[in-house]
């Protein structure tokens, strides 16, 4: 706990998002598709890939072109990234930012894990006689880490703290936490946030080697899932300052939430010990306890030991008090973005009163249910449940759940802004 | 009011207080620089700057499976984190860390675009898990059973102060002390063409928000101006001067000398072109 001289953690407002997944481009798009229960999984025929699985491509990433001074940045994942900052009028916010605050207070904290390192993979079939990489690969500018950053940077001229949180699959959660941390320290007064992951090789042949993708389109916390079905997104959210009274449909940042399972590299803790901490340490900065969420969307990959894991941490901390269901069956797990996807899935739910379906989930697996009664949100109503989903409940307060390879951990609460009082007692 | 950390929202910025924090622990790893006590008589001109290839000690702290697949980075990380932690004489598993690296394994990352370029485009599941940003990060957790918040960051050749940031915030926030690790390895080719990053380079700080007895200095940063556009500060050994531009951890190194030689000294450090980090150095 920190300790009583600890700057406060000032309330932040989502004021413009955006994201762009296999599910279509923008808000609108989402939103449709989450309300229909719609997967957007397929089978995979991306570049020369042989294997038999599904995956989450977005249309008309090929087709994007950056703006012609910065060409060097060209790859299929700084094209996600542009395609996605088109949508929704993202881009216009982001310059309406810098003329409300200045290109130096705007922080940038985005997350990825592969970056763009398709070009590279791509180079390496190309190397020439004296195995040389052609001419033509900018490594600074797509494959290293940070080039989702250098180009969101360079494109809006952003001038303030900057950097790319890379730490798999929760990456794009816990840029929220260091954008709040900057905020906290005065160092910003708004932030850029978020997170790009396309697709490539290393990680379609890497999670095959360890037996983790399906060969179907995947299914969350089903008896039957049999692994993940990776996808590919971009998502970006402007946090800034909420205003001393919230409009009822703002929608705030409550709580962020991180731990460390120190376990093992490619498999959670398997009681999702950390898990439950990243969770607990969330509801604890937002003040709130498991009875004042309405909605969690979990990680969810469809592996068998995650959904297993985050089962069981889930169960512990909330019983079958909050309905909830991975949102992966319907966009695949876009890994470094999947943190950024969600919440911004999570601010739609929060907006439009809804809670996003279980796609792909038949039933929830009868051995997790068993470890921990959860209110998994299926598609269609079964004999197990009695609800159905997408829901006419509306949720108030929702969390949302990215754990990643190396046992990182990340939890974000989001509330609507006439929400701020939890039911539960607890007076802020 | 209960005991939750908000305060009354605002939407004006309180007045911002200078950042600061504690150097309480160094590790350090690189060409000729062994470890701290070794790097700092170099670093006050006292002994000569040997620039030898950095070897990197096995990690006796992992278990046997996971120390035959310790990669160069968890090498590093391990070896100058450690050091640093008891430097400090705190415990690794109660720390927060921030992992700072301008690429990652550039050597697993060859490893694995050279089998995908191959016929039949097999990985090992150990490569594969070695190819994630943060697996330096993971491995540390495995061996210090640290459980706290990580933050795993890259900023290209600006990593390091981005690194620097982060830790400074989170200590000055959070009131409790954070290892920083910075670190960067050798590039084979053909990547090393497009990465020509020679050798590995690590560096570990502890930061702590209040002195204590093994506090070395006060390092300080204005949150309403932390860049400038002054130069970077350089190095006027030139083996150090070229370490520090050709790896982009050792663009700590101007820090790093006025640790050494107990200066009080303005820092400026490469971050961002044409936007460097700004720091006020004070010995404890």
């Amino acid at each position: 706990m920190p300790s009583p001289t600890a700057r406060p953690i000032p309330l932040l407002r989502l004021s413009h998002s955006t994201t762009t997944t296999c599910l279509g481009a923008g808000l609108d798009a989402q939103l449709q598709a989450l309300r229909s229960a719609r997967s957007g999984l397929a089978p995979c025929a991306f570049d020369i890939v042989d294997l038999p699985t599904w995956i989450g491509e977005v249309a008309g990433v090929d087709a994007v072109r950056l703006p012609e001074p910065l060409l060097d940045f060209d790859c299929r994942n700084n094209r996600l990234a542009e395609l996605a900052l088109q949508q929704d009028g993202f881009a216009d916010a982001v310059q309406a930012a810098i003329a409300r605050h200045g290109a130096q207070r705007i922080g940038l904290f985005l997350g990825t894990s592969t970056s763009g390192i398709l070009q590279t993979e791509q180079a390496y079939r190309t190397l020439d006689a004296h195995g040389a990489l052609p001419p033509t690969l900018h490594y600074e500018q797509t494959h290293n880490t940070f080039s989702l950053g250098a180009y969101v940077r360079a494109r809006f001229g952003l001038r303030g703290p900057c950097s790319v949180v890379s730490s798999a699959c929760s990456s794009s959660a816990k840029v929220f936490a260091s954008a709040q941390r900057m905020f906290a320290a005065g160092l910003i007064d708004c932030a850029l946030v978020g997170g790009v992951d396309s697709l490539c090789l290393t990680t379609l042949y890497g999670f095959n080697s360890l037996e983790l993708l399906s060969a179907t389109a995947c299914r969350p916390f089903d008896a039957t899932r049999n692994g993940l079905s990776i996808g590919e997104a971009g998502a970006f959210v402007l946090l800034e300052r909420a205003a001393t009274a919230p409009v009822a449909d703002d929608v705030l940042l409550l709580g962020v939430g991180e731990s460390s399972d120190a376990y093992h590299m490619s498999s959670p803790h398997p009681d999702g010990l950390g898990a439950r901490i990243a969770m607990q340490q969330a509801l604890d900065q937002a003040g709130l306890q498991a009875a004042d969420i309405d909605y969690i969307n979990l990680h969810g990959t469809a592996t068998p030991s995650n959904d297993a894991a985050e089962g069981r941490a889930v169960g512990a901390l909330f019983g079958a008090g909050a309905p909830c269901s991975s949102t992966k069956g319907a966009t695949g797990h876009t890994l470094g973005a999947a943190g950024g996807v969600e919440a911004v899935f999570c601010l739609l739910a929060l907006r439009h009163g809804f809670m996003p379906a279980g796609v792909g989930t038949t039933a929830l697996d009868p051995a997790i249910a068993a470890a921990a009664p959860l209110d998994y949100l299926l598609a269609t109503r079964t004999p197990h449940t009695g609800r159905h989903a997408p829901s006419a409940a509306a949720p108030r307060r929702v969390l949302s759940n990215s754990f990643g390879f190396g046992g990182t951990n990340c939890s974000l609460v989001l509330a609507r802004g006439d929400a701020l009082h939890p039911v539960s007692g607890m007076g802020r | 009011m209960s005991d939750t950390m908000f305060t009354v929202p605002l939407d004006r910025p309180p007045a911002a207080q200078t950042l600061d924090v504690h150097i309480d622990g160094v590790g350090l790893l690189g060409p000729g620089l062994s470890n701290w006590e070794q790097a700092q008589a170099v670093l006050r001109g006292d002994a000569p700057h040997d620039a030898q290839r950095t070897v990197l000690p096995v990690p006796q702290i992992l278990p046997a499976a996971e120390r035959r697949r310790a990669t160069a980075v968890i090498k590093l990380t391990l070896a100058s984190g450690l050091e640093a932690v008891a430097h400090a004489g705190l415990h690794a598993a109660d720390l927060a860390t921030v992992f700072t690296s301008s690429g990652g394994d550039g050597r697993n990352c060859h490893e694995i675009c050279a089998a995908l370029a191959g016929s039949d485009r097999l990985l090992s599941p150990t490569r594969f898990h070695n190819s994630v940003h943060n697996a330096a990060s993971g491995y540390w957790g495995i061996a210090t059973g640290a459980m706290a918040p990580c933050a795993v960051l890259c900023a290209f050749d600006a990593s390091f102060a981005a690194g620097l940031l982060e830790a400074l915030v989170q200590v000055a926030l959070l009131r409790q002390p954070v290892l920083l690790l910075a670190y960067d390895t050798h590039y084979p080719e053909p990547l090393h063409r497009v990465r020509p990053i020679p050798d590995s380079f690590g560096v570990a700080l502890v930061l702590a928000p209040q002195a204590g007895p093994r506090s070395l200095a006060r390092l300080s940063l204005d949150p309403t101006a932390p860049f400038t556009e002054l130069p970077a500060d350089t190095l006027s050994d030139a083996t150090l001067e070229a370490l520090r531009c050709a790896i982009p951890a050792a663009r700590a190194l101007p820090l790093l000398r006025a640790l050494a030689r107990r200066e009080a000294a303005h820092i400026v450090l490469d971050n961002q072109p044409g936007q460097q980090l700004a720091l006020q150095l004070t010995p404890c």
